[in-house]
């Protein structure tokens, strides 16, 4: 005999069934569903389940976690010791901390840029906003690779900021900007900032010009109005915008690997050495999820405390 | 008029026809960067009616990686025999070499076959390309005008001794990224066991390479062919045909840039680059006629003289330039060839040790 609130979370589980079986509604809402399961849950287990496995010679080059005894027996193995090993060397939380480093600051940076950027788009005459928007878009028509490319032909020492400088006078010497961190947070803000400027102008757009004179007629003066009404009105463009920022970031490899130095530690960076130069896929795999239940954690928690703060 | 001839001749068309039916006529390739001649694969094309797709990569590394993810799509790969093919042969992810389709068997070295039985048990899955050394090259005026002309520089001192090193850091000296390559020098010039998997030899080397980290400029496995050949670099390890690259670049451009190769005297790896399809090859037959083809005297004779490299034909030495041929750099004297070895396949444990170690020589921690 099932407990009174047992029944009650039992009615609400087959209203919501119900609810969600209306045929048109169902089907919409299981198709983003649909597309999570297959391209982020399915990869995900595959990632899972080879994190538990152990390093072999072969094809693939990792055991197999169930198999068929001749007895007949299903012998079941999962091995844990890749996970250890993330704890005990301390390299993999050092390039945990340096890539979430890296990937805060320049989320700050492209915030501080992209804002105003975003802001300004609002404001200039309607015929401009589309040709704006259009040069934010642009470069993504080039590809990416090329585009850090030409970044490595900028930043060269025999290459145009140093050679620009050298023929002005102003350095003897070419300035070595190449392989640096800056030249990584330079990477990823340039590489990013359209991701955080089109979430700000969605939110800043729809914004109602009326609450601004509002705030004015109430004797609060443009600066104030910025930080009192626009800022709290852009907040959640300022989170989507810093979550497209900096989650990618994070795991970010091409940026670090062709404009970072060597002393650039980045988890992307990590893992790439794991998978070519150990061939250890398993321990690759860990980090990998290791790296999503670090990113996730916080991301969902966010989420929820801002959803209760909705609420209230 | 018999009509037999008529028929055979039908028959052979026929014949002729399921063959081209059966495997159309292309060819996915993945060698080294700058490891052939482009007029060879040109004639191959021209010769044979099948086009060739060719990609390239600058580490063993790469290629394992993608071998081993399976279905990499390529018919024709070209890993370092020690100890990469070796390990692949034992995951079994190559096909057998068919023998009976390969002309050119039989133009092979006999020596570089024995040398390869042991990792490749009846020489059943690859088939030797090149061979050479990672050596040193450097930029004769700058290193002369740093150490004096008298100085050696056939030592790995140029880049281990920090004493030395740190004369030449202003002009540039760089490493190849790979921990093996690095670790198997290092080792060699402390005089220890090139492939020793002791904590206390391999602690010893992070130290040594410690020591000298200030004064390195970069780690890349290809980069310093074309600073070499710029004189924007003093000091390169390197593999020796790339160095040999680097040379003659510098010569083309005639900048005044003069590159030499050095094989070290303390010893040096050696390593033999072979040909291997993957068991999943899309196109076989197409794989064994490039094979084949590139066992020809002259054909290989064009691409050592191109590249720098020693080949595995001995009946192709007398077509080659006269200044290849006599290079102690690509074949060297006996002495030399004494003192280099062989890197044996580490287990995955003492891998792990050598990149970690690698990683906090790079990085610093």
């Amino acid at each position: 005999m099932p407990s009174p609130s047992l029944n009650k979370v039992l009615q609400r589980a087959r209203r919501g069934l119900r609810q969600h079986l209306t045929p048109g509604r169902g089907a919409v809402a299981s198709l983003p569903l649909l597309w999570l399961g297959l391209f982020f849950g399915l990869p995900f287990l595959i990632i899972a389940r080879i994190s538990l496995s152990e390093v072999v010679i072969g094809l693939p080059p990792y055991s197999a976690l169930v198999d068929l005894a001749e007895s007949g027996m299903l012998q079941v193995r999962l091995n844990f010791a890749n996970f250890l090993l993330l704890w005990e060397d301390n390299l993999y939380l050092d390039a945990f901390a340096n890539s979430v480093h890296v990937a805060s600051v320049s989320t700050l940076i492209c915030l501080l840029i992209g804002y105003p950027m975003a802001l300004g788009i609002t404001r200039v005459r309607e015929s401009l906003r589309v040709p704006l928007l259009m040069l934010v878009i642009l470069p993504f028509w080039t590809s990416f690779l090329i585009r850090v490319y030409a970044w490595i032909g900028i930043l060269k020492g025999n290459g145009l900021i140093s050679n620009v400088l050298m023929s002005l006078g102003l350095i003897d010497e070419p300035l070595h900007l190449l392989h640096t961190e800056f030249a990584v947070y330079l990477g990823i803000v340039y590489a990013y900032l359209p991701f955080m400027v089109l979430p700000l102008y969605a939110t800043l757009s729809r914004m109602d010009n009326a609450l601004l004179e509002a705030a004015a007629d109430l004797g609060c003066r443009p600066l104030c109005a910025f930080w009192r009404v626009t800022v709290p009105l852009s907040l959640p463009g300022i989170i989507a915008g810093s979550l497209l920022v900096f989650v990618p970031a994070v795991g970010e490899f091409v940026i670090p690997d062709l404009l970072g130095g060597p002393d650039t530690l980045m988890i992307g960076k990590v893992l790439w050495t794991e998978f070519f130069n150990n061939r250890d896929w398993p321990v690759a795999a860990s980090v990998a999820v290791a790296l999503l239940a670090l990113l996730v954690a916080p991301v969902l928690l966010f989420e929820r405390f801002r959803e209760r703060g909705q609420s209230e | 008029m018999s009509r037999l001839p008529l028929i055979g001749l039908l028959a052979a068309t026929l014949v002729g026809a399921n063959i081209a039916a059966a495997e159309e006529p292309v060819l996915h390739v993945y060698n080294w960067s700058d490891y052939i001649a482009d007029e060879v694969l040109q004639q191959f094309q021209e010769e044979t009616g099948i086009k060739v797709v060719y990609d390239v990569y600058d580490s063993n590394e790469v290629l394992e990686a993608k071998l081993l993810a399976g279905h990499s799509g390529y018919d024709l790969v070209f890993p370092t025999a020690r100890p990469f093919a070796q390990r692949h042969i034992k995951a079994g992810i190559y096909r057998k070499v068919d023998k009976t389709r390969l002309a050119n068997y039989g133009n092979l070295d006999p020596v570089i076959m024995k040398g390869l039985v042991d990792l490749d048990p009846g020489n059943e899955h690859v088939v030797p390309y090149m061979w050479g050394t990672t050596s040193i090259g450097y930029n004769a005026a700058k290193v002369n005008e740093r150490l004096g002309a008298d100085a050696p520089k056939d030592t790995w001192a140029l880049m281990f001794d920090p004493k030395v090193a740190s004369r030449l850091a202003d002009c540039g000296i760089s490493l190849i990224d790979d921990p093996t390559e690095v670790f198997s020098a290092a080792l060699v010039y402390l005089g220890k066991d090139p492939n020793s998997t002791a904590k206390a030899d391999l602690d010893a080397a992070t130290a040594l390479l410690e020591s000298v980290r200030p004064y390195i400029r970069y780690f890349h496995s290809s980069q310093y062919i074309n600073d070499l050949a710029n004189g924007d670099l003093c000091v390169a390890h390197g593999y020796s045909g790339d160095i040999l690259q680097a040379r003659d670049r510098a010569v083309e451009a005639n900048n005044g840039v003069e590159v030499v190769l050095t094989i070290p005297r303390e010893g040096a790896v050696a390593f033999v680059d072979v040909m291997a399809m993957p068991a999943d090859a899309p196109h076989p037959e197409n794989a064994h006629r490039l094979i084949d083809f590139l066992m020809g005297p002259e054909v290989i004779a064009k691409i050592s003289d191109f590249v720098g490299y020693a080949n595995a034909i001995p009946a192709s030495l007398s077509l080659m330039d006269e200044a290849v041929r006599n290079n102690k750099g690509i074949f060297p004297p006996q002495e030399v060839l004494e003192r280099l070895i062989a890197p044996a396949e580490l287990d995955p444990a003492a891998q792990r040790s050598r990149t970690r170690a690698w990683t906090r020589v790079k990085a610093g921690r």
